[in-house]
């Protein structure tokens, strides 16, 4: 991917390599928070700041500290530790200054280190060779990504569970075919481009 | 609990992708080849055996476990870490085209919610050697689930079985019978969610089957 033009990252990470429904990077979340429009909204806003935070880090140190030193095996475990850290870190400070967004986003927070999406962001950026300008539309874009998907499907997801589900595909088995509908209309925009 | 119950448990009746529904990224990414499913397969078994035998080391003895409880999160994930940079590395090594093909998603284990889940609910309160029990089981469990998710998605997407590098099943002769193409669909995410979907609703029916007939027993003996 690298290379191309900001636009062209920012599009196909948003749209055609969606990291919900093309990726499975944070399917865990989408699929156990994604029951509820305000609860999906708070998670997607959580997982974007961290997500552009966290990039930013991690780029940081593997290009600087890590790459300098010969230490890329190690990149696992210091992300996560970067990711652990930061969230733990936000938690302080939104508990400090704003305890009714604390209170809103209650125990997604935590949850978040164990994101696939986070790492997996970090990650790519790493593998993709972006540069700074780069990594930075990218996650992004795939923060944004992630926070629409989920809140289109929270609202499907509301719809559905008032209707008359057969009883053995209530709850998580509709909540996959519902994803795997997302996911054709989410690929077929691969052809915009 | 016996051994064997602990061991067997984690086959069937709480299965960790099936049943509790943990790990579903690597379930839905990687399971477009059997071949691949394997491979994560063997990967989790490895991590997740050792992070259960570690984690019940570190919290066994109660003057350590006093030490590791409070901070035991950090504690948990640098030791998962660690185990899946070894796995990591190996996999480079030996299984270059293995890795290739699972790529994002060896690195991801450190976040697959199986490992910190069983860590966390199993062998943080219980013996080594019956954490490594679980752990191994609930592992295999983990790789029978994806081996029939790819299973599915690969005799119906691409119309042939790959079972390891060059031993490949060719089932496309079912196909020329019944006139038809495999059906690419499943080899795209958009069948991962569906077959994923089936699975868990045919899981779900044989629950709620299950759960009526210890009713039905436990109503007719209340009747006697």
């Amino acid at each position: 991917m690298s290379g191309q033009s900001l636009l062209v990252i920012a599009f196909t990470a948003f749209f055609i390599q969606n990291v919900l429904l093309t990726q499975f990077l944070g399917v865990c979340s989408f699929i156990g928070v994604g029951k509820k429009r305000s609860s999906s909204l708070g998670m997607g806003l959580a997982v974007l700041v961290v997500i552009v935070l966290a990039s930013v880090v991690t780029f940081a140190i593997y290009n600087y500290v890590m790459y300098p030193l010969h230490l890329e095996f190690m990149r696992t475990i210091v992300f996560i530790l970067v990711i652990a850290s930061l969230v733990q870190m936000i938690e302080t400070i939104i508990k400090k200054f704003s305890p009714a967004l604390y209170k809103a986003l209650g125990i997604y927070l935590p949850l978040i280190t164990t994101n696939c999406a986070v790492l997996g962001v970090a990650l790519t950026n790493i593998n993709e060779g972006f540069t700074f300008g780069e990594m930075l539309v990218y996650s992004t874009a795939t923060a944004l990504g992630y926070l629409f998907v989920m809140y289109i499907y929270a609202i499907i997801r509301e719809r559905v569970s008032l209707s008359p589900v057969p009883k053995a595909f209530r709850d998580i088995p509709i909540a996959m075919i519902i994803a795997a509908i997302l996911a054709m209309i989410f690929s077929r925009f691969g052809g915009l481009i | 609990m016996t051994v064997k119950d602990n061991f067997f448990k984690g086959f069937i009746k709480e299965n960790p992708l099936l049943v509790s529904v943990l790990g579903l990224c690597p379930a839905l990414a990687v399971t477009t080849k059997i071949e691949n499913a394997i491979g994560m397969g063997f990967a989790v078994l490895f991590v997740l055996v050792l992070s259960n035998l570690l984690v019940s080391l570190v919290t066994f003895r109660p003057k350590l476990r006093e030490l590791v409880m409070p901070v035991r999160i950090p504690v948990y994930i640098v030791l998962i870490a660690s185990l899946v940079v070894i796995v990591e590395m190996l996999m480079k090594a030996f299984l270059p085209e293995l890795f290739q093909s699972l790529g994002l998603f060896i690195p991801l284990i450190v976040v697959n919610c199986i490992i910190f889940g069983r860590a966390e609910a199993y062998a943080g309160d219980h013996k080594p050697g019956e954490s490594v029990i679980d752990g191994a089981g609930m592992a295999i469990g983990f790789t029978l689930a994806i081996i029939l998710i790819s299973l599915i998605r690969e005799v119906l997407g691409a119309g042939q079985i790959t079972i390891w590098k060059s031993a490949v099943l060719d089932l496309s002769f079912l196909f020329d019978f019944l006139g038809i193409e495999p059906i690419a669909m499943f080899m795209k995410p958009e069948g991962a969610f569906i077959t994923l979907g089936f699975i868990l609703a045919a899981v779900a029916a044989i629950q709620n089957r299950v759960n009526a007939k210890k009713n039905a027993k436990k109503a007719e003996g209340g009747a006697k």
